[in-house]
């Protein structure tokens, strides 16, 4: 009598149910609504800038005609510090991950990781004052003594700038800034890494090393992409740092120790803003508007290639 | 009947004392004048909130200091975003008045502002004066003369090293280094690029073709952010030269400047005298006091290098509390005691003269 099989009913909401179901959509609603609130104002604010005469531009009078003529260096600088920061940043966090990860001893992992942690908190406007004081005059002589001895080589060509307020310098402040974003993401992924396929490669013989290249790397490499493009994304909007360490100028230029650098979007805006008025601070509007759309970009390309690598190498 | 009317008369009283004494929180300065008091500044209650000017800043905290002491129920704030920033927020009605480095362009002047009465406008009244020091860094050379023309010449990196015998003929007796020479200059816009430009295009026109601009023409030197930085970035590197306010030369080595036959350094003294001897822009109507310093000056008892700055407000508020705050507040900044308070904090160079009183004319002229 007992052994009758209820039929499949569905599980009765409870209120608890409802309540969180409606706050997580809410959450994702409000995100969503926030990012449209910044597109469309950003997109209002910038559609005078595109008409806007040659004399509306910031720059001396007349220098850029067009509003893209403006933006183009801008966008150029953006990218190139956030590339060459990521350069820099991206090996040196894979290292500390997998040291965190796999080598260290429990105890020191533990406090080297919060120690990186700590990086991350450190707000921008010290990481520029740092820039300015301590690490440009520290790197001046390397940057020197690369302009003396390869002066061949066409991206170390002086005259180098005399407080390093080079693009240099500055990827390289950006790269310690980016560095604990990459580093603590790599390092959870890297611990995810299935125990059965490290021990398994350990008992076919493999060194350390070896392990690691043939379970933990593949295993992360996702992750590592996705790391690294938080890492850019930071790299790309960072703003006080830049301006203050950087000597700008709206240009394209490769060189990497001169006094003439080309600027970033957001290191322009902060520096350029609070003294336009009229068409000029639609015309900065516009260049946000551009960063906006660049970071899109690289977001969007970044979850294709997540997805590609995902779809090919399930573990 | 006769208790109605008793009544009525009663009612009115009331009404009458309740919109009084509204009338007396509301606006003090109105009530102070009716009652025949004589302490009219000493009833002001209020905030009065101004943006604009960093250079400003240091001043405008000595002013608030000093009128809040006097007036303990007033709160002056003051947010320095920047002169641009300031003139938007006054104009768009954001801000009861803004602190300017440079006087209300022409193109603003024809526009609207939200504060002021309709029909009039906005007037600029110089409040900060302050010199340029010429700064550099440079072993050995703890004397240094230059002129307007070297000066473009070095800004333009026409002349590229210290031992050029352009500036080797400005200093006689001195030996220079043979150092490249590094220009500093502001990344971002400012008064100061503004005043310095301008004496470069005025007194050596034909070195530094281009007019004067907030945003320092880039492609020569090294560019840094706001005076802090310049003074940073020239103070570590070697044969570096800049421009910053005065008051924020710190250790660094300042350069004379040649006016006439002789050569003169920034200070307080030369700089409030070629305030007040240079003419006023004589297209500015009413009291709207707009100085145009004499970059030519042969006076070896002024400096041409020397900033005015403004604080800018309506001449006449639609809300008549908050336009008694201001010409409180301007009379103050204006007055001997206002423009000393200024100088023993930002180091400012005080008006004096004729300046002075046209300043608290205009001043005294807000309604």
């Amino acid at each position: 009598m007992t052994a009758t099989i209820a039929p499949v009913v569905k599980a009765p909401k409870r209120a608890g149910d409802r309540i969180f179901s409606g706050a997580a959509l809410a959450g994702g609603l409000v995100i969503l609504l926030a990012l449209a609130a910044v597109a469309v104002f950003l997109v209002a604010e910038s559609l005078p800038a595109f008409g806007a005469k040659a004399t509306d531009i910031p720059g001396t009078a007349g220098q850029f005609p067009t509003f893209w003529a403006y933006v183009a260096p801008l966008a150029f600088g953006t990218v190139w510090a956030a590339v060459l920061a990521l350069v820099f940043a991206i090996p040196f966090s894979i290292a500390i991950a997998l040291f965190i990860s796999h080598y260290a001893p429990r105890r020191i992992a533990r406090g080297l990781g919060a120690i990186i942690d700590l990086l991350a908190a450190i707000p921008s406007v010290v990481y520029g004052a740092w820039g300015i004081f301590v690490f440009g005059p520290f790197v001046r002589p390397f940057w020197e003594f690369l302009a003396e001895t390869f002066p061949w080589f066409p991206l170390f060509s002086g005259p180098v700038d005399p407080n390093a307020r080079s693009i240099l310098t500055v990827a390289l402040v950006l790269a310690v800034m980016v560095i604990p974003i990459i580093t603590a993401l790599s390092r959870e992924i890297f611990l995810q890494t299935p125990r059965l396929n490290e021990e398994a490669a350990l008992a076919l013989g493999a060194t350390r090393w070896e392990m690691i290249r043939m379970t933990v790397l593949p295993f992360g490499r996702a992750g590592i992409v996705s790391a690294s493009m938080l890492g850019l994304g930071r790299a790309l909007g960072e703003t006080l740092a830049v301006a203050m360490v950087l000597s700008p100028n709206v240009i394209i230029s490769f060189f990497l120790l001169r006094s003439q650098n080309p600027t970033t979007v957001a290191a322009n805006i902060a520096l350029q803003f609070p003294e336009a008025f009229g068409t000029s601070v639609n015309v900065l509007m516009a260049t946000g508007l551009v960063l906006f759309v660049i970071t899109f970009a690289v977001n969007a390309a970044s979850r294709a290639v997540i997805g590609r690598r995902a779809a090919g190498k399930g573990i | 009947m006769k208790h109605l009317r008793a009544g009525l008369a009663i009612g009115t009283a009331l009404t009458a004392m309740i919109a009084l004494s509204s009338c007396a929180s509301n606006e003090p300065a109105a009530t102070s004048s009716n009652g025949g008091s004589s302490s009219g500044a000493a009833s002001l209650n209020g905030t009065l909130n101004g943006v604009g000017s960093s250079a400003q800043s240091n001043a405008q905290t000595a002013w608030a200091k000093g009128f809040q002491t006097a007036n303990s129920s007033v709160t002056v704030n003051y947010d320095p975003q920047g002169s641009g920033a300031g003139r938007t927020a006054f104009e768009g009605g954001g801000a009861d008045f803004a602190g300017s480095d440079s006087a209300l362009p022409a193109a603003e002047l024809s526009g609207d502002f939200k504060l002021c009465k309709a029909g009039t406008k906005g007037i600029d009244i110089p409040v900060y004066v302050s010199p340029i020091a010429i700064v550099y860094n440079l072993d050995g050379v703890k004397s240094l003369n230059l002129d307007a023309s070297v000066l473009a010449k070095i800004f333009t990196g026409k002349i590229k090293k210290w031992n050029d015998s352009a500036i080797a003929d400005l200093n006689k007796g001195t030996t220079l280094p043979s150092t490249a020479i590094t220009p500093v200059y502001r990344s971002d816009k400012s008064g100061t690029s503004a005043n310095f430009t301008d004496y470069m295009h005025q007194a050596a026109p034909s070195d530094w073709t281009a007019e004067a601009a907030d945003l320092f023409p880039t492609g020569i030197g090294s560019g840094a952010a706001k005076g802090s930085g310049i003074v940073a970035a020239v103070t570590g590197g070697k044969g570096t030269i800049g421009y910053v306010d005065d008051s924020s030369v710190g250790s660094l080595s300042v350069a004379k400047i040649k006016v006439g036959d002789s050569y003169v350094a920034p200070s307080a003294e030369v700089a409030s005298k070629s305030a007040e001897t240079s003419p006023l822009d004589t297209s500015r109507t009413g009291n709207d006091v707009v100085v145009k310093i004499n970059r030519t000056t042969t006076d070896s008892a002024e400096y041409p290098i020397t900033l005015v700055s403004y604080l800018i407000a309506c001449q006449q508020y639609q809300d008549s509390s908050r336009a008694n705050l201001v010409k409180a507040y301007a009379e103050y900044v204006t007055s001997t005691d206002g423009q000393q308070a200024a100088a023993d904090t930002a180091k400012s160079a005080p008006m004096t003269g004729t300046l002075l009183s046209k300043a608290q004319a205009a001043a005294a002229s807000i309604k």
